[in-house]
């Protein structure tokens, strides 16, 4: 027993007497230990996978809806939903078997119509989905467990696409549900196929998020890995906590109110690890990639010989410094676009990537005929990543010799004003800095950021051919050294022509508490697997 | 008095439709954009389109007012750009844990900080209102989340007598209740009851020089039936319209001590939707706060009536 349980304890008994019992019911351990209380990462502000597609959405998404594949720790599609498949021989139908004994949280089974409706729901608003809709034939319902998908061109990543983690991922709601609200309109009712269910009647955005296990869930027989195998719920229910201050969460965790935090800040570790309760590791092994965009379309990023210049005269070291700190276990210089320790991460033409020469930048600079147009630098304040990213570049600029009008401003109007196409002097932009989770960084696809298709690309909408030509042909790879030719020979072009500048890649740490166990390395705090004592 | 009372209230009217389209105005001119923070990062422009269009955030301004304007005068607040739960739903949700704050740190810091300015009038130029006056000083110069956090570091993480963090709503009982707000309340009444001191101690030291109170010691009045019945009740009406002042000065200050204190209440309510740009929250939220505001006033100038029968409205 604890000082404070003790107090507690005393002051208990003075308050039957002073009160005549009107102090709480004590939560007896055995339910303590069964709920696991978990500050995310940021607030759980909507709940519709689909609709809104940030990460801690996804993240609470996993726990109440089920998807047919998920990937596993070595991001290969494995089977969830799915019994099995079958492929014609020309590749263009694929037919797939549910598994038995899957229910939807209000008891219904789950069936192939239910599938049906919601990859319909999902297609328009993923990266990949957006592909299949474009050769879709038809997809439909065979019988309850039996779904078809005809398609006018072979689709060799399938599986991929219905498994991936990144956001927003193929969930599978019931038909009364994915059919009623389109891709752009928020769902209500929130009836999911996963092993735990949502109580929205806890619900307080911004406060708390609860969920409760789903007794009727029926798990896989292999062993749980990321998104893939058996999804065993240790706990009965979790509590998500929102903390917007860290402090307050270091002190929650230090003090036991709290079992597990996602992402503390690096400034904290130093003092959760001194304290022989808390256990603090990497969070996720993909980590981040840092990043800045700059305008294609206008002076003087439309440019590519200012876009080099930037690039040659950029450290990742000074970015990941001021990021991240010194740890070195935290951070890694890129060579390539994509994830490191991923099966495509490559550096396959990217020197200048790595070069970190200023002198070189300036003499780049100089031949571009850069004429001292103004670089409307555009910083979020409110997100320390973006925020000590934009610090460096401003100094960088200064001393490249370019002329910055920093403007710090906070993440909503960042969103707002980066989808504008104006010139930068009338309400456009130049540059703006974000980061990239290393999960959807793994492949051409999922990985907006990469694009290079004018219109279509990304923020920026840099417009390079070359880039754009290679995406087909990753798509189309038969095995992983097409893939990865592919590949090599995008990221080349991407880095010649400067699609965006990476700043370097980054990973976080989560904390828990040493009484929780079975807490795993990954893209989302995956809650299966977790117990507590 | 009743058709004073009857007066302020239709007065409030005009207020909150001025306020009403002020806050609205604001909105729609500040830059941001819900839509790209609801589409994620990885959205496309298309996207982030096609998700203004479906909130209707693509009309024009007189229209989204009109419609505005014409919800609220029906009672209905609207609907949560982000979470899709009605607005009132959502104040309902995080009202008793600001108000329990609120009323807390009200009883707290008029409990202290009256007694602190009426023992330092009386002992004025002594150590002890020296002491009262250095605290005021403190209290007015450290921030409310430097004495927050203080306060945890002390009472939650090295005494281990209260938690850090959190709300337990009444109904769980008053001692898990006030066990979460024993520590915002401190933080956040410390600006308050150094306001409160300083103003009491102020107002009393002026009725104190009066010829009544004199009259009141050669009659032989104790000290402390001097001070709290005689000289207190004069120098209240200063004190009672700071305790209003204050009042204000309390909602802004639950912004930061229910971030400090992770107390799920409005200030964070309102902070998280200025960040997102959740329209109708913000507008519901403010409406609700001005609101707050002028009856609070309206409560103060009748409290004045009681303190001093000489006013008569």
């Amino acid at each position: 027993m604890d000082r404070r349980t003790f107090l507690k304890a005393g002051a208990g008994v003075a308050a039957i007497g002073a009160s005549g019992g009107a102090s709480a019911p004590a939560l007896s351990q055995g339910a303590a230990a069964r709920t696991l209380r978990f500050v995310p990462q940021a607030n759980l502000a909507n709940f519709d996978p689909i609709w809104g597609t940030q990460y801690v959405v996804r993240n609470a998404a996993v726990l109440v809806w089920d998807t047919l594949y998920g990937f596993d720790e070595r991001l290969q599609p494995q089977r969830q939903m799915v019994e099995g498949e079958e492929t014609s021989s020309d590749g263009k139908t694929w037919t797939f078997k549910l598994r038995e004994g899957l229910r939807f949280h209000d008891n219904e089974p789950v069936r192939a119509r239910d599938v049906v409706a919601s990859i319909n729901r999902w297609m328009p608003r993923d990266p990949m989905g957006q592909l299949l809709r474009a050769i879709n034939v038809e997809l439909s319902a065979v019988d309850d467990r039996t779904f078809r998908w005809v398609l006018s061109a072979p689709f060799p990543k399938m599986t991929m696409a219905l498994g991936k983690n990144a956001t927003p991922m193929c969930f599978i709601m019931p038909e009364r549900i994915a059919s009623r609200f389109d891709s752009f309109t928020q769902i209500n009712e929130y009836v999911g196929s996963g092993p735990m269910r949502f109580v929205r009647n806890e619900w307080v955005p911004g406060a708390r998020s609860v969920f409760q296990k789903f007794d009727q869930y029926v798990p896989r027989n292999e062993p749980a890995s990321w998104l893939a195998g058996g999804k065993r719920m240790m706990v009965d229910r979790i509590e998500w906590v929102i903390m917007p201050d860290p402090a307050t969460a270091s002190a929650a965790l230090q003090n036991g109110e709290i079992d597990w935090w996602e992402n503390p800040i690096t400034d904290l570790v130093p003092v959760l690890r001194r304290n022989r309760n808390i256990l603090v590791d990497i969070a996720d092994p993909l980590g981040n990639i840092g990043s800045f965009r700059m305008n294609h379309l206008h002076a003087p990023f439309n440019n590519l010989k200012v876009r080099q210049a930037v690039m040659t005269a950029l450290s990742q070291d000074d970015y990941m410094g001021a990021v991240v700190g010194n740890d070195p276990a935290l951070r890694k210089t890129l060579g390539g676009f994509f994830t490191p320790d991923t099966p495509l991460y490559t550096e396959e033409g990217g020197e200048m990537l790595k070069m970190a020469n200023l002198e070189r930048g300036r003499q780049l600079l100089r031949e571009s005929g850069y004429n001292n147009e103004p670089v409307i630098c555009v910083v979020a304040q409110d997100q320390p990543i973006t925020k000590a990213q934009g610090d460096v570049t401003a100094d960088l600029l200064k001393r490249l010799g370019m002329n910055v009008d920093f403007v710090a401003t906070d993440w909503g109007t960042v969103g707002q004003r980066r989808a504008m196409k104006n010139p930068p002097n009338q309400g456009g932009w130049s540059m703006f800095h974000t980061w990239h989770a290393g999960a959807d960084a793994i492949n051409p696809v999922v990985y907006n950021a990469v694009r290079a298709n004018g219109d279509g690309a990304w923020f920026g909408w840099p417009n390079i051919p070359a880039v754009e030509a290679e995406v087909p042909n990753w798509l189309a790879a038969n095995n992983l050294a097409e893939e990865r030719a592919a590949i090599g020979r995008l990221n080349r072009a991407a880095v010649e022509n400067v699609v965006y500048c990476p700043t370097g890649f980054f990973l976080s740490y989560q904390a828990w508490r040493r009484n929780v166990t079975g807490i795993t390395k990954g893209p989302i705090p995956f809650a299966w697997g977790v117990s507590k004592s | 008095m009743f058709a004073y009372v009857v007066r302020r209230v239709l007065a409030t009217i005009p207020v909150m439709a001025v306020v009403a389209l002020f806050v609205f105005s604001l909105l729609y001119i500040a830059p941001g954009d819900p839509a790209a923070v609801i589409a994620g990062d990885q959205a496309t422009p298309d996207d982030v389109e096609r998700i203004r269009a479906s909130l209707g955030l693509d009309r024009p301004y007189l229209v989204r007012f009109g419609a505005w304007v014409f919800d609220i005068l029906r009672g209905d607040l609207g609907v949560s750009i982000f979470t899709n739960l009605p607005v009132s739903l959502m104040i309902k949700q995080r009202l008793e844990p600001t108000l329990s704050l609120m009323v807390v740190t009200l009883i707290l810091a008029v409990s202290i900080a009256v007694p602190m300015g009426v023992i330092a009038a009386a002992r004025v130029g002594t150590f002890i209102d020296k002491l009262v006056m250095g605290f005021a000083v403190l209290g007015f110069s450290v921030p409310v989340f430097v004495v927050g956090y203080l306060l945890a570091y002390i009472f939650a993480l090295e005494l281990e007598w209260l938690p850090v963090q959190g709300y337990t709503p009444f109904s769980n009982g008053f001692f898990p209740w006030m066990e979460n707000l024993i520590l915002p309340a401190i933080a956040l009444g410390s600006v308050y009851i150094a306001l409160i001191a300083r103003i009491t101690r102020a107002s009393m030291l002026e009725v104190l020089q009066q010829d009544y109170i004199r009259t009141a010691r050669a009659k032989g009045a104790g000290l402390r039936s001097i001070l709290f019945l005689h000289a207190l009740k004069n120098a209240a009406v200063p004190i009672v319209t700071v305790i209003g002042i204050g009042i204000a000065l309390l909602i802004g200050g639950a912004v930061v001590t229910e971030s400090v204190f992770a107390i799920p209440g409005l200030g964070r309510l309102t902070v998280d939707a200025i960040l997102r740009r959740d329209y109708p929250v913000i507008q519901g939220v403010v409406l609700l706060f001005s609101f707050t505001y002028v009856l609070v006033n309206l409560i103060i100038d009748i409290l004045y009536t009681l303190f001093d029968p000489r006013i008569r409205y």
